[in-house]
């Protein structure tokens, strides 16, 4: 419920270019752990809506089950959430964008919600290149029931229990690239600067846009041994690029070495830009960001950046060839058929 | 009046003649193409304005298994399955002999010269034809052969049965439209059927197809068609389906519909837009997603769909999300008889979920109702934010009925309490789940409404009135308690029963959707032949409306008819009529559970059954 009623800002507040502060964009209290990793990427998305301007009543946010699911509650009180049912938040995110074109679809899931139970309902969401910006907050295990290993584990990786993980891990990113996302990035709760660049990005971009989030269970998953712990993620962590944001509204006023930067114009008019750090990596290859993220599972490396990025690719809503108005709103006049019709219908039946 | 088909017994007399009331059982093998010829069959009967009915008994399989489809012609407007089958056509040679000694001594059999049944009995009129030499004369090509044998038998059984050549023209006409090529072939093959039963045949059964004028400005449609027909025309804007027979070709219909009359004039571009989802689950979290965000959306599915659909059609029954969920029932599982009609799912799909969830549930009856539900649902998904169930089943939903056109809805639909900026403006304070208005039911934003207070966050049944996370003992019991209070208000609004009371009529029979045909017939057959008079009160939708009291109240016997083995209506009955045992022990039941439709004789031997023990 949103008990925030927009007072005009006083003049020396900081406002974005829709004149709302960053407290507009604030959520409930969280009931997570203190320290947990989805609390900073709660309050990188409130820092990335609010930078950017987008309008709180156009966000619809949508989760499954789980700790990384309730958070939409702890962002943007001015939008509609959803916490719907155990892995299955793509299918109410789809439906909710089949009705609604103009909603801005934020789903927040974990790797439980998404790498187990909802393993289905994801990979045909990326397949459809369903419009929303979907973020995994991935810590390794099962937090609300107490710290089982999640499909995302590491192979090799300890539980607080000593169990050792024997199984592969799903590497969701792949996984996002070869069934059809369009934007897909890894990133780490520990380094915000990298997360609000990506989730900025990800709302310029016209597609399925998934973000995987290392974002470390300070109750179970944050020991040596775990290889989703903060200390792990911050000396392990190796950016593919820098990357950088500049929204439609804002010139681009930096000059930049020649061959230094690859700059992506996205849906919006937007720009992602990506500074070239030791490699040489172009993101709108789709096979070498397989390849990127094969060798990196070979070498065990925890590479964070934008993987992957297609502008081109028509989304679910485009291929649909809807109307541009939103479906759920349509008058009776344009979607009941006149008299005749049903008549024309009746007399082939006859 | 005709001793034919009341008598049970078939007395054959072949000088009299058995005019417009019997039964064609077409028995030939799933693939054959035989689905066009039985139509043309029937379209040309339906064509000289005798009412029909058509029943195809097919298997779960492509290709290959044997397939009966039974066509029955009423003067009396009898449109339920007739048990007895009066003319057999036996192309099948993997059941013909089976399909021959289940016949009435007396009956007619059209069959394929070579399988020599006509020694199997010496009581049956046998007309064979040598189908397969008779095609070889139309065309070469081995594949085209057997479907024009098929075409052959309409030649064959319209020359016996005296049908205007001209009205089997005409459909099949209508039948295969502009393809000039295969009308050809097909009226080619049907003069060879007349021309070899003229001059091979001598009839010697007594049944006729003469003309009448009970079928004028009638229509042929299934149930599907009308459900999608009724949903287009209310206004449906989402549509998700994962693929299950019986229920796919509603879906299937409906795209073929929408993608004519639901284009917008200017732009061309869809009014709608339909999702084949990966699964049911997918299915029905699309539907409850869409409605959320304030479109009519629906999704069509069968038993095992429902099952999968029961996690998230609770969180909808909590949350307070419309949903319109077609259940085109079958006889349970996927390896079972899933080619079958039933009505096994109405105590589960009441109950479906977990928490003491209960949901609105319509049971048409007809294909005409199918088309007045495809609105209804919607407007009592959205009037009471739930989910809605229309009952509907493979007997109805894909066999061919006769109907009326459908007529068109003049009334607005009912979005129910949604509240938009402007609204929001002038009522200033508001909760998600407050019960303004004393009748459970609370007001709802949609998503993208453009006012401050317009949000809330969506979640199950942990949220108090102000739709914020609780879990306090007495936030919980109240929105439970209104959730019971917002169901009993649907009571009063759901589809009302019609009931048709019989003075002085000690018996009564309730019944839903398809078996209200074998009730109309049974209760005839019980006036005519046992002089028994009942009382008929069809129920239309769960929860129970409270006539159902008196109704039980007046009779002093009730029998509850319905096609499942549990009696799974009456549960719900004694269920919801607890307080009154004295109801309870009036009633008794009559059960149907072999796969094909409920006959009206089935009912009438279970009946005065049950009335010889009283």
């Amino acid at each position: 419920m949103a008990t925030t009623t927009s007072q005009p800002p006083a003049p020396s507040k900081k406002v974005n270019r829709l004149n709302l502060a960053q407290a507009d964009y604030k959520g409930k209290p969280s009931t997570l752990c203190k320290g947990c990793g989805h609390d900073s990427i709660s309050s990188q998305l409130i820092k990335a809506f609010y930078e950017y301007g987008v309008e709180p009543h156009r966000v619809a946010k949508l989760s499954g089950i789980g700790c990384s699911s309730k958070t939409p509650a702890y962002f943007l009180n001015r939008s509609h959430g959803f916490n719907a049912v155990h892995g299955r938040m793509p299918s109410v995110a789809t439906g909710s964008v089949l009705a609604n074109r103009d909603l801005v679809a934020v789903g927040v899931s974990g790797d439980g919600d998404t790498a187990s139970i909802g393993i289905g309902q994801f990979v045909h969401l990326l397949r459809r290149n369903l419009p929303i910006v979907y973020i995994v907050e991935n810590n390794g295990v099962y937090g609300l029931t107490k710290g089982q290993f999640s499909a995302t584990a590491d192979l090799g990786s300890k539980l607080k229990t000593g169990v050792i993980n024997d199984l592969p891990a799903i590497d969701l990113c792949s996984l996002a690239v070869e069934l059809g996302a369009t934007y897909v990035a890894r990133s780490f709760a520990g380094d915000p600067k990298q997360v609000v660049a990506l989730l900025k990005g990800a709302f310029g971009h016209n597609g399925t846009a998934v973000i995987d989030i290392i974002s470390p269970c300070v109750t179970f998953n944050n020991h040596a041994g775990s290889t989703k712990s903060y200390s792990w993620g911050k000396e392990n962590e190796e950016l593919i690029q820098e990357v950088d944001f500049i929204p439609f509204f804002e010139e681009i006023d930096v000059d930049y070495e020649e061959g230094s930067v690859m700059n992506v114009e996205l849906h919006d008019g937007s720009h992602v830009v990506l500074k070239k750090l030791e490699r040489d990596y172009d993101p709108t290859n789709r096979r070498r960001a397989l390849d990127l993220l094969l060798d990196s599972d070979e070498k065990e490396e925890f590479l964070t950046g934008l993987i992957y990025l297609d502008t081109e690719k028509k989304n679910l809503i485009d291929l649909l060839n809807v109307v541009d108005e939103p479906l759920a709103t349509l008058p009776l006049e344009r979607t009941r058929p006149p008299q005749s019709a049903l008549d024309e219908i009746m007399d082939a039946l006859k | 009046m005709s001793t034919q088909a009341l008598a049970g017994e078939k007395e054959r007399d072949e000088k009299k003649a058995v005019v417009n009331d019997f039964s064609i059982q077409v028995a030939t093998v799933n693939g054959s193409g035989s689905q066009s010829s039985n139509n043309v069959l029937m379209r040309a009967i339906f064509q000289m304005g005798v009412p029909v009915s058509g029943k195809n008994l097919f298997p779960s399989n492509i290709q290959g298994l044997p397939t009966w489809f039974t066509i029955r012609a009423s003067k009396h407007s009898y449109i339920a399955r007739k048990r007895e089958i009066d003319l057999l056509v036996a192309m099948n040679a993997q059941t013909a002999r089976e399909d021959v000694q289940a016949l009435t001594p007396g009956s007619a059999v059209v069959y394929e010269e070579s399988l020599g049944l006509d020694e199997l009995r010496d009581d049956l009129v046998f007309y064979p034809v040598p189908f397969g030499a008779l095609a070889r004369e139309v065309i070469d090509e081995t594949r085209l052969r057997k479907l024009l044998a098929n075409m052959i038998y309409v030649g064959v059984v319209g020359s016996l049965l005296s049908i205007d050549k001209n009205e089997i023209r005409l459909a099949i006409e209508k039948q295969f439209k502009k393809k000039a090529k295969a009308v050809e072939l097909n009226l080619k093959a049907i003069k060879i059927g007349f021309e070899y039963a003229e001059t091979h045949l001598t009839k010697s059964d007594p049944l006729k197809i003469e003309r009448m004028d009970q079928t004028a400005n009638k229509i042929l449609i299934d149930g599907n068609a009308a459900g999608a027909l009724g949903s287009m025309f209310n206004g449906v804007t989402v549509v998700t389906w994962y693929p299950i027979t019986p229920s796919s070709s509603l879906v299937e219909s409906l795209i073929d519909y929408m993608k004519v009359h639901r284009l917008d004039e200017e732009t061309g571009k869809a009014t709608f837009a339909v999702v084949q989802a990966e699964d049911e689950l997918a299915a029905v979290g699309m539907v409850l997603g869409a409605a959320w965000a304030g479109a009519r959306s629906l999704t069509s599915t069968s038993g095992p769909g429902i099952s999968l659909m029961s996690e998230f059609v609770g969180l909808g029954y909590f949350a307070e999300i419309p949903a319109v969920i077609w259940d085109i029932q079958r006889v349970g599982p996927s390896t079972g008889l899933p080619t079958r009609t039933a009505q096994g799912d109405v105590l589960s799909t009441y109950l479906l979920s977990h928490g003491d969830t209960k949901h609105l549930l319509l049971f048409p009856a007809s294909v005409s109702e199918c088309f007045d539900f495809g609105g209804v649902s919607f407007d009592l998904a959205e009037r009471f934010q739930t989910p809605v169930f229309v009952m509907s089943d493979l007997d109805l939903g894909m066999n061919i009925w006769m109907s009326d056109p459908f007529s068109y809805p003049e009334q607005p639909i009912d979005r129910g309490k949604v509240l938009d900026a402007e609204a929001l403006e002038k009522v200033g304070d508001w909760g998600r789940y407050r019960d303004v208005d004393g009748d459970g039911i609370p007001y709802r934003t949609l998503p993208g409404t453009n006012h401050d207070n317009a949000a809330y966050f969506t979640r199950g049944s942990g949220h108090n009135d102000q739709a914020e996370y609780t879990e306090r003992p007495e936030d919980y019991s109240k929105t439970m308690a209104r959730l019971a209070r917002k169901f009993e208000t649907a009571r009063q609004h759901v589809p009302q029963p019609v009931v048709h009371e019989e003075d002085g009529a000690e018996i009564g029979i309730v019944a839903y959707g398809t078996t209200h045909w074998a009730i109309v017939e049974s209760r005839d057959q019980l006036r005519a032949e046992s002089d028994i008079k009942t009382s008929y009160f069809r129920l239309r939708a769960l929860p129970l409306t409270p006539d159902l009291e008196s109704f039980i109240e007046k009779h002093d016997r009730v029998y509850v008819t319905e096609q499942n083995r549990d009696a799974q209506m009456l549960q719900i009955m004694r269920m919801e009529l607890a307080h009154r045992p004295d109801l309870i022990a009036k009633l008794r039941s009559i059960l149907h559970f072999d796969g094909h439709p409920i006959d009206a004789r089935s009912v009438t031997e279970q009946l005065l059954d049950q009335e010889g023990d009283r």
